[in-house]
């Protein structure tokens, strides 16, 4: 799959729950949203490889 | 993971809530839980005008669109702050409220929308300012001061009655939090869902997503189709709130439902009177120079930035 964060983009072979990939990422599911092919996505979501997957930080202000 | 009211894909678990929803049942959720904290909090009596504080971001996007789509006569404020931060952060922010903009008055025609730049408006941006008062590196406080100034002053000016910014609840707990941290009595007292009108040049100033979380707010503007500026201020890396919110989110993600209780449990000790005897309010003035309430003899903190 292809992810996008914070304008990176970088591809993992795996097979992943979205929540796998968040833990793999060092990311709290409470800090950010994810999109795959367009669609928002709860935790348990299967991700595959061929997906288009954006991590979205939902933190703002300052 | 399955949405509780209908069955079908659930997009967001909230675990807080123990509450997993689809697209249209979550955004039913958002507009009814800013419908219900508008009531608890009596932030807009029926009738009145509401201007809400734009900046291009996905809190005050989604809180304006929630406004209109609740049926609220909701006008649109965005300050151009002129920051740049080598990518243009003001102009693109700007387009992003514009944009946005021109969405709701092409869906709800009466609605109006208005932008204040601050270059035009007093000959210096905040960077320009900032620089002058020495404040370069953190000019956060002196951009705070300036925008407050400024949606108060054309709330009154353009006669609306209620001022609306899109706060949410992970900034009121980081603003708490902090707030606690240094035993701030003054801003604890002053810290509210709703501040009221004073008569006398203050603009009643409303929170309505004071208790829906931060990546509520996202969810919704992303499931609205709402285009926001992702991106944060280039000044607001390493501001102390961010640090508090990564701590708090942390705690939030050991025990869901952290947040919440601290900033309703806050509400509830304060209604009982908690700060009370020990944090009187200062007297206000009037600003010599604009007008507006102050606690300062002669001129306010604002109008004392332009004197050169």
């Amino acid at each position: 799959m292809q992810v996008t964060y914070r304008g990176k983009q970088f591809a993992i072979e795996e097979t992943l729950t979205v929540l796998q990939l968040l833990k793999r990422l060092k990311l709290l599911p409470e800090s950010v949203l994810v999109i795959r092919n367009g669609q928002l996505v709860t935790e348990d979501h299967h991700l595959l490889p061929d997906d288009m997957v954006k991590i979205v930080s939902v933190v703002s202000g300052g | 993971m399955r949405c509780r009211t209908c069955g079908a894909t659930a997009v967001i678990n909230m675990r807080q809530h123990k509450l997993a929803l689809c697209a249209e049942h979550f955004v039913a959720w958002i507009l009814h839980n800013t419908t219900r904290a508008i009531h608890n909090y009596r932030m807009i009596a029926p009738g009145e005008r509401v201007l809400v504080a734009v900046s291009g971001g996905k809190d005050s996007l989604a809180l304006w669109d929630v406004l209109l789509r609740l049926g609220y006569h909701a006008d649109g404020l965005y300050i151009n702050l002129g920051i740049d931060g080598g990518r243009a952060y003001s102009a693109q922010s700007q387009a992003k409220a514009e944009a946005f903009a021109a969405r709701c008055t092409a869906q709800f025609p009466k609605t109006r929308f208005f932008v204040v730049d601050l270059l035009k408006q007093y000959g210096e941006s905040i960077p320009q300012l900032a620089a002058r008062k020495r404040r370069e590196t953190r000019p956060c406080s002196l951009c705070g001061l300036v925008k407050r100034h400024e949606m108060n002053r054309m709330a009154l000016e353009l006669g609306y009655d209620v001022l609306a910014t899109g706060h949410n609840l992970d900034d009121e707990v980081a603003t708490l939090f902090g707030n606690v941290m240094r035993w701030q009595t003054g801003y604890l007292v002053r810290q509210d869902p709703v501040l009221p009108a004073d008569g006398e040049g203050l603009a009643r100033k409303i929170k309505p997503f004071c208790r829906i979380y931060e990546r509520e707010t996202a969810a919704y503007a992303l499931l609205q189709g709402i285009d926001y500026i992702e991106e944060e201020c280039p000044y607001a890396k390493g501001a102390t709130s961010l640090q508090y919110k990564e701590t708090l989110t942390q705690m939030e993600h050991d025990v869901p439902g952290t947040k919440l209780q601290f900033y309703v449990k806050f509400l509830q000790a304060k209604a009982e009177g908690l700060f009370a005897a020990t944090a009187g309010l200062p007297e206000l003035q009037l600003c010599t120079t604009c007008g507006q309430p102050t606690t300062a003899e002669g001129q306010c903190s604002f109008c004392r930035l332009w004197e050169r």
